[in-house]
């Protein structure tokens, strides 16, 4: 029988099997943010085991709270500065290079078809994109990878999700990621990758496929996949081109990771998006989805456009083309971060940066900010946030608020009105 | 290795997420102590109590499914871990909480829906915990026991107690 991408990944990867069904995979990227490693630098230093396996396969970066909201903050960033120069860690991307982490390191080229990559951070799951084995993993796993580079994981069932239809006007990856929640249930991918093919996913952009393997945890999802093509060695060629002839060479290449046609999958599900139309969440879990209609009128108090979710440049293009000479309506506060210094100059350059403000936008720094609710627009409680984020957990973005999920181009639509509103009356 | 089993207290819901069991404002601590007077302090769930004596007692947790869900954070073991609670009990976990468990040597063990019920249908107060013949016996309004299974390579984290000491050893 064939193997999976992932089959792959782990049989190329395979350390250790401690015992069956259990394997200790070689990690060639350990990602780092200032939340989760501090104490895990605190906690190898108290044991005497102050090292790194390889400070070249290291990536670190400060983004959560960026910069540093008060002192407790200061201190987890200044331990991470100072482990990344102890360590000579040269990929570490301090205030003024940062932006946050599942969007900067792809942007980087760090991550490559067939690569494991794990960080302590659930949204790991984002690089699958590029075809690899990526992972979200507590502090303690991440400590292991730092001293050793490898990390524990049960193998995997795959789900294959296999895409069909196209996708209408106003409708986008993120509506097409929560209906697939929605169906999978919060729970349904628990110790599976979601594999997510079919012609729709052939014509995404990265970005597009990113928003998609970045919500796959919000199904229990151990990573999120797809097949590394075209698409991915254009995305990457500035950084492979001295490793491969030409493009269709690295193409090539990346076949080799791809899933066999007599794969097993633990389950299909075959999904035609012919018919979808713009997702909103409406409880506190993100598989509760409902159509955006059922939800029009909603009042909202907050619109934030950001996170490693949906806060790439094609996102802020969605979002200031229903913006461009419009207002947001009074009474709603309008907040939009830039995920990576990139972005932020590219829209810049694009006039997108004017657009938003125009339209009555506070503009923060590249930085997780909003998403989690630690810094850069909290919410009261009893307030309500329409979010491009991806997780609507009770107190997420402040203890007593409501969000909502959905996409760029609904929530630039609800910023106009005020509530929440069809982006398809605005194309 | 840690005490296994205690007093135990009832979350009677499904999809407990990790925000809920340690909020993110939170995630400034730099130390486990720190986290201790913020354990479930946002849990929605009629009748609880963050404040609980029941709480304060526990040395075991029952729940039902998908328990752990959401952000990696091991904060969220840290904080059971550092007001005692060693052992939860569950119909299944998130992945990333299911291993952050085993690797600070702490027990995630999944009942079935039938077992769990059972549990949950005598109102325990104290639950015993036999690591060796993996045995659970629950005692309250009546008793219950009932086998459960470990993962082999889970079973010696916890002997090990955790996955640093294990992996330090032998990779
Ligand atoms: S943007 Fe939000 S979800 Fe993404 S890494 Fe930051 S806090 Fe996590």
């Amino acid at each position: 029988m064939g193997l999976t991408l992932t089959e792959k990944i782990f049989a190329t990867h395979h350390r250790d099997t401690p015992s069956e069904g259990n394997v200790v995979l070689d990690i060639d990227v350990v990602m780092c943010h200032e939340i989760t490693t501090p104490i895990a630098i605190n906690d190898l230093v108290e044991r005497n085991l102050d090292r790194v396996f390889a400070p070249d396969r290291i990536k670190a970066v400060i983004d959560h709270v960026s910069p540093a909201k008060d002192s407790k903050t200061a201190l987890q960033e200044k331990i991470l500065r100072e482990w990344a120069h102890r360590h000579q860690i040269k990929d570490f991307f301090d205030i003024g290079a940062n932006g946050v982490c599942h969007a900067i390191f792809p942007e980087k080229g760090f991550i490559r078809p067939g690569n494991t990559v794990i960080m302590g951070d659930s949204h790991t799951c984002t690089h699958g994109a590029f075809g690899a084995f990526s992972a979200g993993v507590g502090t303690t796993d991440l400590e292991v990878g730092i001293l050793k580079g490898v990390c524990a994981f049960r193998k995997p069932e795959t789900i294959k999700i296999e895409l069909t239809g196209t996708l209408a006007a106003g409708v986008y990856a993120k509506d097409v990621i929560l209906n697939i929640i929605k169906r999978l249930t919060v729970k349904g991918a628990t110790d599976h990758i979601v594999e997510f093919c079919g012609p729709v996913v052939d014509n995404m952009t990265m970005a597009a496929r990113m928003t998609m393997c970045n919500m796959a945890i919000e199904a229990g999802g151990t990573s999120g996949v797809c097949m590394p093509d075209r698409i991915t060695a254009k995305y990457l060629w500035p950084f492979i081109k001295d490793e491969y002839a030409d493009i269709t060479a690295a193409i090539d290449d990346f076949k080799k990771w791809h899933s066999d046609p007599d794969a097993h999958y633990a389950q299909t599900m075959s999904i035609n998006i012919d018919d979808l139309v713009p997702q909103v969440t409406f409880g506190y879990k993100p598989d509760e989805v409902r159509d955006v209609g059922e939800m029009a009128g909603t009042k909202v108090d907050q619109v934030y456009i950001g996170s490693c979710t949906n806060g790439r440049i094609e996102d802020l293009r969605a979002a200031a083309s229903i913006l461009r000479g419009k207002k947001i309506a009074k009474g709603v506060r309008g907040i939009v971060s830039p995920a990576t210094p990139k972005v932020f100059s590219t829209a810049l350059d694009e006039g997108l940066i004017t657009i938003f403000m125009q339209a009555g936008f506070c503009v923060t720094n590249p930085t997780c900010g909003a998403c989690l609710g630690m810094s850069n627009g909290v919410l009261a409680a009893g307030e309500v946030c329409a979010s491009t984020t991806n997780r609507n957990f009770n107190g997420r973005m402040g203890k007593g608020g409501m969000v909502h999920l959905m996409s760029p181009l609904t929530a630039a639509a609800t910023a106009v009105t005020g509530k929440i509103t069809d982006p398809r009356d605005y194309l | 290795m840690k005490d296994f089993g205690g007093p135990c207290i009832l979350l009677d819901r499904n999809d407990i997420n990790t925000d809920e069991i340690i909020p993110a404002k939170y995630l400034t601590e730099n130390t486990k102590m720190a986290l201790k007077p913020f354990l479930l302090e946002d849990l929605q769930l009629e009748g609880f109590d963050p404040q609980s004596e029941i709480l304060q007692e526990a040395k075991v947790i029952i729940s039902r499914q998908n328990f752990g869900c959401g952000s990696s954070r091991e904060h969220a073991v840290w904080v059971l871990e550092v007001n005692g609670i060693n052992v939860v009990i569950a119909e299944n976990f998130a992945r990333i909480f299911r291993q952050n468990a085993f690797n600070c040597g702490m027990l995630a063990i999944e009942l079935s829906q039938m077992e769990i019920a059972a549990i949950f249908a005598i109102q325990p107060t104290n639950i015993a915990i036999d690591l060796e013949q993996q045995k659970i016996s629950a005692s309250g309004a009546g008793e219950y026991t009932c086998d459960f299974e470990l993962n082999p390579f889970d079973k010696e984290l916890v002997k090990a107690g955790g996955w640093l000491p294990y992996a330090d050893k032998n990779y």
